[in-house]
């Protein structure tokens, strides 16, 4: 909860007057955020302590409010898509995805083989690139500092692949309603045929890494436990319900976007801590390599785009040559393509859990509303639960295996 | 898909292969309460509002459920009178409607009776307005630089 300042400071001064008896407990009150660093971003946590026991701890978000759901509301539908980038801006192509995934939907547009395979390939390479990100980072929180440029070096490597396609390392804007944005670029199989082989054998060295240094074991196992009852009544998705032995993953129990022609895994663990939740990730990233694999050697032939020209731009030699492409082109280029009225909700499995979309359209060239359900958001709700009766220095590691991304919680 | 059959449920509508439940607001709660006990939707995906400014009733509060086993989807929608809006809370269903009540309270500016702590959530607590209500511009609404 926000206070004024007056508030705040009246709430030390409270903690800080003598107790009744002596012994009575007292309390503190902690302020940790929005600047602080292993929030990974601007959240902001009023913890009360006991000794070194957090009693009660209220997550402040907001911060990076950015008013997103109301520019979508402004602008036409092509135009969201560079909006979905950066909501979550470590995984922004499955914020595409779920994006292209409604609009189509609406649109009732079949999508070729090809684009499909792409996008599933991409969308994996980016989870590698998230969970990449959030080992480094989780490490670095706990200690482990190594692991930091070990995670980096790779991530490094999925940006330059993720540039090749698209022009841009991160807000890549590749996939759109429709398919996807360009042909593949010439010599992508090799480029990424590379990365992707020798790739288990880098997850391996992370947990070579990681499970023969006690310290990362003592600090991670058994520690942020939160009972599957909460979870699932707080909503919580992705890894952290995994990691307690619920195999809920998008991907297996409503397949979209051809996955159920892929062979893989869903990683699941019974620890429920933050140990089993970092088994969870690196089982993910073995799986995630094995699925782009399987993309590029099933890759299909033919159109990377629906043969849907009120949708998609066209080709730019037709246009030269073609009075109609010229034509949609104006229109689209214009006043944007229409969709038709009606209500749509997809769900998609991003690293951190279920993303899904609900976009109502009235018919026009602007999207009447966007709803974004995002996984940091439905997730952090569990933050009191995860936190309470442990200790603060624990506080770091359980907040750290949840992976949030502020941007993607306060959209 | 089985029909669901309760006291509450209006309509129910099939599109898209989705299915839609148009709910009595007055009861949501009892609804809420049979959908998880009965139906077995014991994940509240997210909830949202619809504003249709101008017409009445204004509002439209939009529920998405999942079930786990078996897996399938529904959404219950309610239409609530832009006067004035209000509803109950289904916090005491679903806790993860805690934190979804609370940003439609702070973008729509719905309450939400029994809720446990109704404040503003993604905006500052002193903050005018609803934002995501159709008569808020996207623009200029502080300093007027759209009108320059």
């Amino acid at each position: 909860m926000k206070q004024s300042f007056e508030d705040h400071v009246a709430t030390i001064a409270a903690t800080q007057e003598t107790p009744a008896g002596p012994a009575a407990p007292r309390r503190m009150t902690l302020n940790m955020g929005p600047q602080h660093p292993s929030t990974h971003g601007v959240l902001r946590i009023v913890i009360e302590l006991e000794g070194e026991t957090i009693v009660k701890a209220e997550p402040d978000i907001g911060f990076l409010h950015t008013g997103i759901e109301k520019q979508c509301e402004a602008i036409n539908w092509a135009q969201v898509v560079t909006l979905t980038d950066r909501v979550d801006y470590l995984s922004n192509l499955a914020n595409n995805l779920v994006y292209a995934l409604t609009v189509e939907k609406l649109l009732q547009l079949e999508i070729p083989p090809k684009a499909q395979w792409l996008r599933v390939m991409l969308v994996e390479l980016d989870r590698l690139n998230s969970h990449l990100v959030w080992l480094g980072t989780h490490a670095l929180d706990i200690g482990a500092m190594s692991m930091f440029f070990y995670c980096f070096r790779e991530r490094e490597d999925v940006l330059r692949i993720k540039e090749m396609f698209s022009g841009q390392r991160m807000m890549t804007s590749y996939i759109r309603p429709g398919g996807v944005a360009l042909e593949p670029p010439r010599g992508w199989e090799k480029a990424l045929g590379k990365f992707i082989r020798q790739f288990p054998s880098k997850v391996d060295e992370y947990e070579n890494l990681l499970d023969s240094n006690p310290i990362w074991k003592i600090r991670t196992q058994g520690v942020g436990f939160i009972s599957i009852e909460d979870m699932l009544d707080l909503g919580v998705t992705g890894p952290m319900i995994r990691a307690a032995g619920i195999p809920l993953d998008v991907r297996k129990t409503e397949p979209y976007s051809s996955y159920e022609k892929f062979d893989f895994k869903v990683a699941t663990r019974t620890e429920n801590d933050v140990y089993a939740r970092y088994r969870v990730r690196l089982e993910e990233m073995r799986q995630s390599a094995r699925i782009i694999v399987q993309a590029m050697e099933g890759m299909p032939e033919g159109a990377f785009q629906a043969d849907a020209p009120h949708v998609v731009l066209p080709d730019r030699e037709k246009m030269k040559t073609q009075m109609e492409a010229l034509i949609y082109h104006f229109k689209i280029v214009t006043e944007g393509f229409r969709v038709p009225a009606g209500e749509a909700y997809q769900a998609v499995e991003s690293p951190r859990g279920e993303i899904a979309y609900y976009i109502v359209s009235d018919g026009t060239s602007k999207p009447y509303r966007v709803h974004m359900r995002t996984p940091s958001f439905a997730n952090l709700m569990a933050l009191p639960p995860l936190l309470e009766g442990t200790l603060i220095a624990d506080s770091i590691a359980s907040l750290g295996s949840m992976d949030f991304v502020l941007g993607d919680t306060d959209r | 898909m089985s029909q669901f059959t309760h006291p509450a449920i209006l309509e129910t509508k099939q599109a898209l292969g989705e299915t839609t439940l148009i709910a009595d607001p007055a009861q949501i709660v009892d609804l809420c309460r049979h959908l998880k006990d009965n139906e077995k939707f014991v994940r509240l995906s997210s909830v949202t509002a619809v504003d249709w400014h101008p017409a009445e009733p204004r509002f439209e509060v939009v529920y998405h459920l999942a079930s786990i086993e078996p897996i399938r989807r529904l959404r219950v929608k309610c239409r609530v009178s832009g006067t004035n809006p209000e509803m109950d809370s289904v916090y005491s269903v679903w806790r993860s409607a805690d934190w979804y009540e609370r940003e439609m309270f702070d973008m729509f500016g719905i309450g939400f009776r029994n809720h446990p702590n109704l404040v503003r959530i993604l905006m500052p607590l002193d903050w005018e307005g609803h934002p995501l209500r159709k008569d808020y511009p996207v623009h200029g609404y502080k300093y007027g630089y759209a009108k320059e």
